[in-house]
């Protein structure tokens, strides 16, 4: 599955300057380029075909909507890709978002004249702590991250409703400044698109660049290996629950100040939509291939699709069922292409001995 | 992992004195399933002495009446879990289940008995589907499961739209929830209890039951020794499909009402019951008995705890803590244990 994307294996290709080495990168960055290529494509074939049948669809209000929609998606699909490349998952992200979401709205009630960065930084930091708890059980328990986070799921959420214990948080407690925040635009593009757009660039360049990126991909591949070749497993895995702790606690925040009005239930369910958003943008589910890039894009056309079915008249009903069988159409491609990679590689070796 | 080492003795520095001791409870305390079945005693005793109303016939009739949808989801599940895959589409079969008895209740005419076989028909190849993407084209389980729990979900809403069908026979729908004369036991508990025996003589008495346990443990080893991985593991999700059919059936009866939401986010308890029970998520390990000890657990200690007047939604606490606790406590366990081993080792050979 590796195979179908620049991880480890193209790294040590790389390293040789030799000829076969470098087709074999021009090929990994081909495929590379396929997928986000593709989701691209389909991306815009779905805006094509909803804006032929309305031309308001690509009005600037529809635009700042759709990108504010999807803004928070894609910050949380970010933060899984770190997750899901190391062969982990983390379930609890979406309990973690309504608990920032919570404690943001409670630490302006508490102290309503808390400037909004201590907010963000507050409510990051939560996140990351939570992330932290994960991490260090799964650190102790030595179980499948799947496990620890599905408990940690309804522990976080448990822990919003019994803080929450009924109660609501409305637009009226937070600062006007804060809440400017999520509706905000600059040139047009809302703010919250654009932090996302940030998230998504620095973790996309962590993941190519730098070498404990590259480290992630060889702890997904082959975790045994990765710790043979030197690589601390532990310690990076930790560090990569406490980044999407942080990630969700940052989309905690930003759901906050976008919709103002919150209770204990804020981002139930969330959790699967951003898998899926990871899985369709080409984050293989067992680790070791995928990019910051395509599970962004993976996220924007999850929600462009949702837009998509209202304005074409489609009943709404359908569109989890549009997602889940996206979801299923994304990883039987991933199938193919691996099986396709697979033999054509064998079959140069081959020819190459 | 070390699920069947699990002790109920904490082992502190005072324990090693008492060897003996650690060892007679040891003898008692086995395994996970029978830490598990002590953990429910306890929480049955202690809560029929300190929460009011606990021990009464209508509250066992409906804390039964809530766990039947969930320990038989269960049962197949284990047998899922126990050859490494995960079936998290259950709550939307469920689901579409329901409202395709509904819609077909409302608009076909067919007589309820008939529409009854056609929904557990129709949960099978809901699991079939399952099981022809795992199998047939060999994609992860987990992933496959994930697209089907969002592809379900969103054709029951399909097929229902946000309407309900609640105008179902009065007498089906007070059969579901009547008791056995003379006992607070309801009378659904029956086909759970014929079940959870042919799952359990299954999976504990057969060939067929031994082969998914190798299948778990390495399904490779497994094909060598003459088991077809890959049917076995397709018609394990038709079993669940199938009976994902019979709950939703059950469960459009109890609540009278077919909806697209139905069992939504069941998936998630019925696989922490199953983790509970001692079930392994790596695969190869656990029991029928231990998982109904951890349904009826879980389902003691919400029912108890919400009697005592704390929030439903809070309870998830509960939920998510005995989960975490089921899997970190036998490895913590363990540490311990093989630490003290090793300074027992040490000790001699200084002396």
């Amino acid at each position: 599955m590796s195979l179908t994307d620049a991880g480890a294996p193209e790294r040590a290709a790389g390293n040789a300057p030799s000829d076969p080495g470098r087709q074999r990168r021009g090929l990994t960055e081909r495929l590379l380029a396929v997928r986000e290529l593709s989701l691209l494509i389909a991306l815009g074939l779905l805006v094509l075909v909803t804006t032929v049948r309305n031309d308001r669809f690509l009005s600037g209000q529809s635009v700042k909507d759709l990108l504010l929609g999807c803004a928070i998606l894609v910050i949380l699909a970010v933060g899984q890709t770190l997750v899901i490349i190391t062969r982990n998952v983390d379930l609890s992200v979406g309990s973690i978002l309504g608990l920032v979401a919570f404690a943001t709205g409670s630490l302006f009630l508490s102290a309503p004249g808390t400037p909004w960065p201590v907010a963000l930084v507050v409510g990051v930091a939560l996140g990351a702590l939570c992330g932290a708890v994960n991490g260090g059980l799964i650190a102790v328990a030595r179980v499948p991250a799947l496990v620890i986070t599905l408990g940690t799921l309804y522990a976080f959420r448990g822990i919003d409703y019994y803080w929450a214990s009924g109660s609501q948080i409305n637009a009226a407690d937070m600062p006007p400044s804060f809440l400017r925040l999520g509706n905000q635009t600059v040139l047009g593009v809302p703010v919250l698109f654009l932090v996302a757009l940030v998230v998504v660039a620095v973790v996309g360049f962590y993941l190519r660049s730098y070498r404990s990126g590259r480290e992630l991909y060889a702890i997904g591949s082959e975790p045994a290996a990765a710790r043979l070749s030197g690589i601390p497993v532990g310690r990076r895995v930790f560090a990569v629950f406490v980044a999407s702790g942080a990630f969700a606690g940052l989309a905690g925040v930003l759901y906050a100040a976008r919709f103002g009005t919150l209770d204990a239930a804020a981002g139930t369910g969330l959790e699967l939509q951003v898998v899926a958003a990871a899985v369709v943008g080409g984050v293989a589910i067992f680790g070791g291939s995928g990019s910051a890039y395509g599970a962004a894009l993976g996220a924007v056309l999850l929600t462009t699709i949702g837009s998509s079915l209202a304005v074409l008249r489609i009943d709404p009903f359908w569109q989890q069922a549009v997602v889940g069988a996206l979801i299923l159409a994304a990883i039987g491609l991933d199938r193919v292409l691996a099986l396709r990679v697979a033999a054509r590689l064998r079959g140069r070796s081959a020819h190459g001995a | 992992m070390a699920h069947d080492s699990l002790y109920a003795a904490p082992p502190t520095a005072e324990a090693e004195p008492g060897a003996g001791r650690l060892a007679s409870l040891r003898g008692l305390l086995g395994s996970w399933d029978v830490a598990v079945v002590a953990a429910l005693v306890v929480a049955v005793l202690v809560a029929s002495l300190t929460v009011e109303n606990f021990a009464t016939g209508r509250n066992a009739q409906f804390l039964l009446l809530d766990l039947v949808p969930l320990a038989l989801i269960a049962l197949p599940m284990t047998l899922i879990v126990i050859t490494g895959e995960i079936d998290l589409s259950v709550a939307s079969m469920v689901g579409l289940c329901s409202t395709l008895m509904g819609q077909l209740w409302l608009s076909s005419g067919l007589s309820l008995e008939l529409i009854c076989v056609l929904v557990v028909l129709l949960g099978a190849v809901l699991g079939a589907v399952n099981g022809l993407f795992v199998t047939g084209f060999g994609l992860p389980s987990l992933a496959v499961t994930i697209g089907t729990l969002a592809l379900y979900r969103g054709l029951s809403f399909v097929v229902l739209g946000d309407q309900a069908v609640a105008d179902f026979p009065a007498d089906w729908t007070a059969a579901v929830v009547r008791t056995i004369p003379g006992t607070s036991i309801p009378v659904v508990v029956v086909p759970l209890l014929v079940l959870a025996v042919i799952f359990g003589v299954v999976l504990h008495a057969t060939a067929a039951g031994r082969a998914l346990y190798a299948i778990g443990n390495n399904d490779q080893a497994a094909t060598f020794t003459g088991v077809s991985v890959a049917r076995t593991k397709f018609w394990l999700f038709v079993v669940s499909g199938a009976v994902c059919g019979l709950v939703g059936i059950l469960w459009t009866l109890r609540y009278a009402s077919a909806r697209g939401d139905n069992a939504t986010g069941l998936e998630l308890t019925v696989v922490t019951a199953v983790l509970l029970g001692g079930v392994s998520i790596f695969g190869g390990r656990g029991a029928l008995l231990g998982v109904l000890a951890g349904v009826l657990l879980l389902g003691v200690l919400r029912n108890a705890l919400q009697l005592a007047d704390v929030d439903a939604n809070a309870l998830t606490i509960v939920t998510g803590t005995l989960l975490i606790a089921s899997v970190v406590l036998p490895n913590a366990v363990a540490d311990v244990r093989a630490r003290l081993h090793r300074r027992r080792q040490r000790h001699p050979a200084a002396s």
